[in-house]
């Protein structure tokens, strides 16, 4: 991956910088520039904001990995998952500091910041969020803020019409 | 005339999952690592992941801090990390850090490095830009992932964690009251350019430089403040192993029950530039208002850092529960072989492939 490449997708990778249709409230990961699954998309032209992903969710499914990807080999076995954020957006992400035989369906997990690989000894090193389960160390970009006051309704974000 | 309410506003603390015992290193290099352990208070060291480095630890720690306090990333002047394990050699930790919390771009960064004290340097630089009113919040990071050469003594202890500290005027916490420095050029610890692993002077780390330093600082403390050990409820020195700390605890005249939350290398080992501030994270979740802190870090090469700290009553309103408490570091982990600690450290050959 070229290094600009990368420089652009950090504010998703580092801090899950996703958007939301203000017209339905639906939520992006990777952001969007238009709301495909509102009826009034046409209104969403220039209505997308940007949302910042709390980092909590659960698994939805995952795989154990033994054949590792580049870069991935002192990591074997690790678990992949595709995680439901409580936002709603479905992401994928590397389950951490847990063995492969506890990741479930249903883990409640949270993101945390790693090393994703480096580009050689001599090359750029690129970080961004994977997973961990929820009770173990390891905070997303907001996590903890469960606890807050749930946004205005108007703008609160329908998981039921998030797609990934 | 200096902002004397400026303190710790925050503090968040993060030591990865792995940990390898003493006994473990010990039986790869025929030495009894168990009484090596027993000689260094050391009953385990924490070992970071493969994708762990000083970024992750510490931007991990400083998301806990900024919750806890619910500090708006945008507020943060000033982000410093000391450590003696930044992954590039050239290219800030602070600026990485800084981006994955949200505090960029409006902001001062930089990267500290002064063996084991380069956290507390960080804590001095803040607290002249927040009592100046330069800027209203400084956050300053102490993480390291240090390594020893296999088979040396220093693999017993070097290990790995991190801590971060919100100073600032409001909400504080903790007032520091006073901080004072005792720096000389000693040489019991280095690195050279280039070089993998450090080099020490072996019994000189002693005497002449852990003993010195922090007793003369601390002595200077005395004076600076007017105080004596009976005015601390608690004392934080920095630790490269379990015996020093207490030795010089002792020798100033201070009590095991002075000593006890201060004291975490025991159980996750020496994590350099964190070891004093994770030392004091502990005794943040267990200090009340209205006690007053000793902290004296120490680096090699070599110079002390001590701050005397005061509780207040904003602690009531400090949500300490987001977050992991520090004894949930000292407790939990997973121990892991000597071959997998040497894979994960990197102690592996594995060719030009």
């Amino acid at each position: 991956m070229t290094i600009a490449r990368f420089w652009r997708e950090t504010p998703r990778r580092y801090n899950l910088g996703g958007s939301r249709c203000s017209v339905c409230t639906t939520v992006y990961f990777p952001p969007r520039t238009v709301c495909p699954t509102c009826t009034a998309h046409r209104q969403s032209l220039g209505k997308m904001e940007p949302f910042q992903l709390s980092g909590e969710g659960e698994v939805v499914t995952f795989s154990i990995v033994h054949e590792p990807a580049e870069g991935f080999e002192m990591q074997v076995p690790y678990a992949l998952a595709i995680v439901k954020a409580v936002e709603g957006p479905l992401l994928t992400g590397q389950v951490v500091n847990v063995v492969p035989e506890e990741v479930k369906i249903g883990l409640k997990v949270h993101a945390t910041f790693r090393k994703l690989r480096e580009e050689g000894a001599a090359g750029v090193i690129h970080y961004g969020y994977k997973f961990a389960p929820k009770e173990e160390a390891g905070t997303g970009p907001r996590a903890g803020r469960e606890a807050e006051p749930a946004p205005t309704p108007a703008l609160s974000p329908d998981p039921s019409r998030a797609r990934a | 005339m200096q902002n004397m309410n400026a303190g710790i506003v925050s503090y968040g603390v993060y030591v990865p999952r792995y940990r390898i015992t003493p006994a473990e290193i010990g039986q790869v290099w025929g030495v009894d690592g168990a009484a090596m352990g027993q000689g260094l208070n050391i009953e385990r060291k924490s070992v970071p992941a493969p994708d762990e480095d000083t970024i992750t630890i510490s931007t991990e720690a400083l998301r806990v801090a900024l919750l806890r306090a619910k500090i708006d990333p945008q507020e943060i002047g000033a982000l410093y990390v000391g450590s003696e394990s930044h992954p590039y050699a050239v290219k800030p930790t602070a600026t990485i850090v800084a981006h994955a919390v949200g505090a960029t771009p409006h902001l001062t960064a930089a990267d500290y490095e002064f063996a084991c004290k380069a956290g507390t340097a960080a804590i001095q630089t803040c607290l002249g830009l927040v009592r100046s009113e330069m800027i209203r919040y400084g956050v300053a990071i102490g993480t390291d992932t240090s390594q020893g050469a296999p088979g040396d003594a220093l693999e017993y202890s070097a290990s790995a964690g991190g801590g971060a500290l919100v100073i600032g005027r409001e909400n504080v916490i903790a007032t520091v009251n006073h901080t004072v420095s005792y720096t000389t050029d000693t040489p019991d610890f280095w690195r050279r350019e280039g070089q993998r692993y450090p080099s020490h002077g072996g019994r000189f780390t002693g005497e002449p430089a852990y003993f010195r330093h922090v007793s003369e600082c601390a002595k200077s403390m005395f004076q600076a403040a007017g105080t004596t050990t009976k005015d601390y409820t608690h004392v934080v020195f920095h630790q490269p192993n379990g015996k020093f700390p207490r030795r010089i605890g002792t020798q100033l005249g201070f009590t095991d029950d002075q000593m006890k939350y201060g004291m975490v290398t025991p159980r996750i080992g020496n994590t350099y530039s964190a070891a004093a501030l994770i030392g004091l994270a502990n005794v943040l979740d267990h200090a009340k208002p209205g006690e007053r802190i000793l902290v004296v870090g120490y680096g090699s090469g070599a110079g002390s850092d001590a701050f005397d700290l005061t509780v207040t009553d904003a602690l009531a309103g400090y949500n300490r529960s987001i977050g992991l408490p520090v004894q949930f570091f000292l407790d939990g982990g997973v121990e892991l072989s000597y071959s997998v600690y040497a894979k994960f450290r990197g102690k592996i050959d594995m060719g030009e492939a």
